[in-house]
């Protein structure tokens, strides 16, 4: 089995399912000739020509709209949005359209299509390029979200996206592209949706987090261990549908809570798991549930004292870790 | 010597029959007109009499949307409607019982299961792509939809209608440009009725005729009068042959009258003039075909009586229907969120 990094594993992902299915194209700004800002679609144009993948003119909502009438007429669009930050314009299609054509339709049309989008900080990209977004479509029934963090992960669920027959956001943490390696099974591997991983077991207290934020944990949970402290990762890996399952059994071991994510705290993707555990595992509980998320600023500021003041880490999750384990 | 009346019957058979129609295709397109129309008059009779809540229609854009419509292949190609289409889905396959159960938001109705709002058509048999509200998604739509008929070489078109006040939208000059970039079969159409809700064209653009913005993406623009059903085929024709040949997309922009307020919610007379709303009468489409089929003899009294008995029929049969219909079950209202297994 290859040890790749997370860009390859996605790259390969694309090559596969573009190779298995022709219905499968790719669109997007610079996917083609350059094969994307950060590589995630190189060599495809080569591959596949022009028609399959497409550089599209410098417009999100389009990239979207266009995609999702490919999707109704028989094509399984991959549509690459270049930074998640630049997500909005086509938050009109995503929500409106996207997310709603089965369900307005009572079943007649669906909408398969995967929108990809690298998002997060740590990269020097200050508040244009940073930012944590999948809140706001985790949101949203109808889409699905998907958050992966090792590099296995990442092809599997991809693959899984794209045969997915509902609209599926694929946020790829940028800053994870090229940072860690992980075995990624060669040929036709499949992550499941909806479905969690325990990237390390624990007694003492379970951690649940997902993207860069599950490798900061992971770092954590190695320097408590040294003071004894047993921590639990949950890997989250597809935020909606949520396993709920393995985060209640977790908690109902371990009895302590700790949810990590990058986007600032007040209403982000934790909020909704902390809600959870209050309503379904609230006797399961030997302490309160803890957060460490980003703070309450609109975006990651660019100059390095300040990104770092920004963003969560092994550190600070490490410390919140021994708060709870003291609780 | 031939007399006057006789050269006139001459002269208009002849405008037709230049665009290879016969008698019988211009009385189905009347016939689509006119059910439109009567099914249209009758949904806000029933929105007045408090049987249902709201109404949106297209009463007096029958003639624009039945020369396009009678210029594609409707059973081949895609339509990617607005809340105005009533003729144009009627003559892409939906029959009236069908509208009907979609104003009475009855379980059976195809567009949505009575979840939508009325108006908001869809329907995958006859390649109608379901729409929602905001206004100017639909335009992507069509590119995407016309994109993938050109990778999969299925031969399909894709039209797709909206509003002048549609063309604001960002998503509209997207559609364009994407499509002429990839020369996607796809024929734009705009039903310029003068006004969005109650804004005027003067306060939506500074242009007078929206098709000079076709310039801009490098296709061919038209601009015709939408109550001249022949003249909006003739046009239509050739944007859907240019599609069809694989040189691209074309704007049509119809020019047509909106005979009613903007819906059920809304009173045009507090922001038209009285003397526009008498004026526009003159150029409903409906009026202004009849009297071209009845001066080129293809249609007489009797033939009149007799699409429009059956088309009495068709409205109540429909309204009857659906007002019996039932409403969807609420036990169904969080099913098709996402793909079922063994769903329908």
């Amino acid at each position: 089995m290859a040890e790749l990094r997370l860009i390859d594993a996605i790259n390969q992902a694309l090559h596969e399912e573009m190779e298995r299915d022709e219905r499968v194209l790719v669109l997007g700004e610079d996917v083609g000739r350059k094969g994307g800002v950060f590589g995630a679609t190189e060599g495809l144009y080569d591959r596949f020509g022009g028609e399959r993948v497409i550089d599209t003119p410098l417009a999100e909502s389009s990239i979207v709209g266009v995609a999702i009438g490919m999707a109704a007429n028989g094509l399984l669009p991959v549509a690459e949005i270049q930074f998640a930050d630049f997500i909005f314009p086509a938050m009109n299609q995503i929500l409106s359209e996207a997310a709603r054509m089965r369900y307005r339709s009572n079943g007649a049309f669906g909408c398969p299509l995967v929108i990809r989008a690298p998002y997060g900080g740590g990269v020097h990209g200050a508040l244009y390029h940073s930012q944590s977004v999948e809140a706001f479509f985790a949101h949203i029934p109808g889409l699905k979200v998907v958050v992966p963090y090792h590099p296995g992960d990442a092809k599997g669920l991809l693959k899984a996206s794209i045969r997915d027959p509902d609209p599926v956001l694929f946020f790829e943490h940028k800053k994870l592209y090229r940072m860690v390696r992980g075995e990624v099974p060669e040929g036709d591997y499949i992550v499941p949706l909806g479905k969690a991983a325990i990237r390390r077991e624990g007694k003492d207290l379970s951690v649940f987090a997902y993207g860069l934020m599950l490798h900061e944990a992971l770092v954590a949970a190695e320097e408590v261990a040294k003071e004894g402290i047993d921590a639990e990762v949950v890997d989250l890996r597809t935020l909606r549908p949520l396993d709920k399952e393995t985060l209640l059994a977790s908690v109902r071991k371990t009895n302590r809570a700790l949810i990590v994510y990058e986007d600032n705290g007040f209403l982000g993707y934790g909020a909704e798991l902390a809600a959870i555990l209050a309503e379904e595992a609230f006797f399961d509980l030997d302490a309160p549930i803890m957060r460490v998320t980003g703070p309450e600023v609109p975006a990651v500021p660019y100059a390095p004292p300040l990104e770092r003041w920004f963003m969560p880490d092994a550190r600070r999750i490490a410390e919140a870790m021994r708060r709870l384990a003291q609780y | 010597m031939e007399s006057k009346e006789a050269r006139g019957v001459r002269e208009i058979e002849s405008r037709h029959q230049a665009l290879g129609l016969a008698g019988e295709h211009l009385l189905e397109m009347y016939y689509y007109m006119a059910l439109a129309r009567a099914l249209d008059e009758r949904m806000w009779v029933l929105q007045r009499a408090g049987k249902v809540p709201f109404v949106i229609s297209g009463q007096g854009h029958e003639g624009a949307q039945a020369g396009v419509m009678y210029a594609i292949d409707r059973d081949l190609d895609w339509f990617v409607p607005y809340y105005r289409s009533v003729c144009a889905v009627l003559m892409k396959g939906m029959t009236p019982r069908e509208l009907m159960l979609s104003l009475f938001a009855k379980a059976e109705d195809p567009s949505s299961g009575g979840r939508q709002m009325p108006g908001h058509y869809g329907h995958p048999r006859y390649k109608i792509l379901s729409t929602s509200s905001p206004v100017g998604t639909q335009y992507p739509h069509a590119v995407g939809i016309a994109y993938a008929a050109k990778v999969r070489k299925t031969g399909e078109i894709c039209v797709v209608s909206i509003g002048d006040g549609g063309t604001s939208q960002g998503d509209w000059h997207e559609a364009l440009n994407f499509a002429s970039i990839h020369r996607c079969p796809v024929v734009f159409v705009v039903e310029n009725n003068g006004y969005a809700i109650s804004v005027p064209q003067e306060l939506q653009m500074a242009v007078r005729d929206i098709a000079v913005r076709a310039q801009g993406y490098g296709i061919p623009g038209y601009t015709v009068d939408g109550s001249d059903v022949l003249a909006v085929y003739a046009v239509a024709k050739e944007a859907v042959e240019r599609a069809r040949r694989g040189e691209g997309p074309s704007l049509v922009e119809c020019k047509v009258v909106r005979l009613t307020a903007h819906s059920s919610d809304d009173r045009q007379e507090k922001y038209r003039p009285v003397e526009e709303l008498e004026a526009i009468r003159s150029v409903d489409p409906l009026v202004v075909f009849r009297h071209y089929l009845e001066r080129a003899g293809i249609m007489d009294e009797a033939k009149y009586t007799e699409i429009h008995t059956r088309i009495r029929e068709e409205v109540d049969d429909a309204t009857t229907y659906a007002e019996l219909a039932p409403y969807p079950d609420p036990l169904t209202a969080t099913r098709h969120v996402y793909f079922e297994e063994n769903g329908e």
